[in-house]
């Protein structure tokens, strides 16, 4: 009954570069898990498919932080105002690694940190550890308020 | 005002099993672990309404048997880390086979297959998760989390710390901190 919704992975990605959505996309694809993505390019976007009452919660949203118009961590705070949001993973990618921007980010309501990796190889690697850790954490129910991964 | 409330997520289903379950008259004995001993015989009618009621609160029933035995390797190990005062003394493997009756080699197979995951894996995310809790609920130093889950040293248990969540215990204990007084602000 709620068999394909339960096992099949739910996956949001937002970025306006056209290239790292293809290679996050291709990424994703070549891990071999069974799940559905849906992609949007802007922030607004974005957030207009959250908010329409039809949308089911994914299971884990990836989002850029250098976004124009409507930054990544502009639709982190939205996101995180809303209590209907609270148990939705948020895994933010960029290019910075300052042990103060990661921890900055994670105060504003991220889950995961992830350090935009140099290669294709790793890039599959980190989505692979990401979506494993993060598909334990659904299916366990644990925690997600405490739920913190810098890659 | 913001509140900050502990809850007891075992309870919780307990509760909303017992009523959805009588809400429907049907008679049952709870079991340990998420195990319902239904002791009549209960309608297709029943049945389907109770799976569609149990959904809106996120339970589902189990049909298939290996995922029931998944299920139950997840319930022993959480039980093993969060009820028993110390882990077992023999190791990890011998407790599952006997506990569940089964061979290791057969339990770590049919894990993996259903959770993406390893058994050994899957015992350090929970035990990690333990340790969050006991560092912010209750307010434990790291020696005393070592201690009580049963790590060799400090040293050991924050490099684990460090390598499943990425940052170091007080790291996260400073997150956790300022999400707080962020929410209390607002």
């Amino acid at each position: 009954m709620i068999e394909d919704s339960q096992s099949k992975m739910q996956i949001l990605l937002c970025d306006d570069d056209e290239d790292d959505r293809m290679f996050f996309s291709d990424a994703i694809i070549e891990l071999k898990m069974q799940h559905v993505l849906t992609v949007f390019e802007t922030g607004i976007e974005l957030m207009n498919y959250l908010h329409h009452p039809d949308t089911y919660l994914p299971h884990i949203l990836f989002l850029d932080i250098n976004m124009p118009c409507k930054s990544g961590l502009e639709c982190l705070k939205e996101i995180r105002e809303h209590a209907k949001f609270r148990d939705l993973v948020i895994a933010i990618y960029s290019t910075s690694n300052t042990a103060e921007d990661i921890e900055e980010t994670f105060t504003n309501g991220a889950n995961i940190y992830i350090k935009k990796p140099a290669d294709f190889e790793q890039l599959k690697k980190t989505m692979h550890h990401i979506l494993n850790m993060n598909w334990q954490y659904h299916t366990a129910g644990l925690n997600k308020e405490t739920f913190f991964l810098s890659i | 005002m913001k509140l900050y409330v502990k809850y007891d997520i075992n309870l919780a289903c307990r509760v909303i099993l017992q009523e959805q379950l009588e809400a429907l008259e049907i008679k049952y004995e709870m079991l340990e672990f998420g195990e319902i001993d239904i002791n009549e015989s209960v309608s297709d009618e029943q049945f389907s309404q109770l799976q569609c009621n149990l959904s809106r609160y996120g339970i589902e029933i189990i049909n298939n048997q290996k995922s029931q035995l998944v299920q139950r390797i997840k319930d022993t190990i959480i039980e093993m880390i969060y009820e028993k005062d110390k882990l077992p003394t023999s190791t990890i493997s011998n407790y599952l086979a006997d506990q569940l009756n089964l061979s290791y080699g057969y339990i770590a197979n049919v894990f993996s297959e259903y959770t993406y995951t390893s058994i050994e894996n899957f015992i350090i995310i929970q035990k990690i998760e333990r340790a969050k809790k006991l560092i912010i609920e209750d307010g434990l130093t790291l020696t005393e989390v070592s201690y009580k889950l049963n790590y060799s040293s400090v040293a050991y248990l924050s490099a684990q710390f460090k390598k499943v969540t990425g940052l170091t215990p007080s790291s996260f204990k400073r997150i956790v901190d300022r999400r707080r007084e962020l929410a209390q602000n607002n």
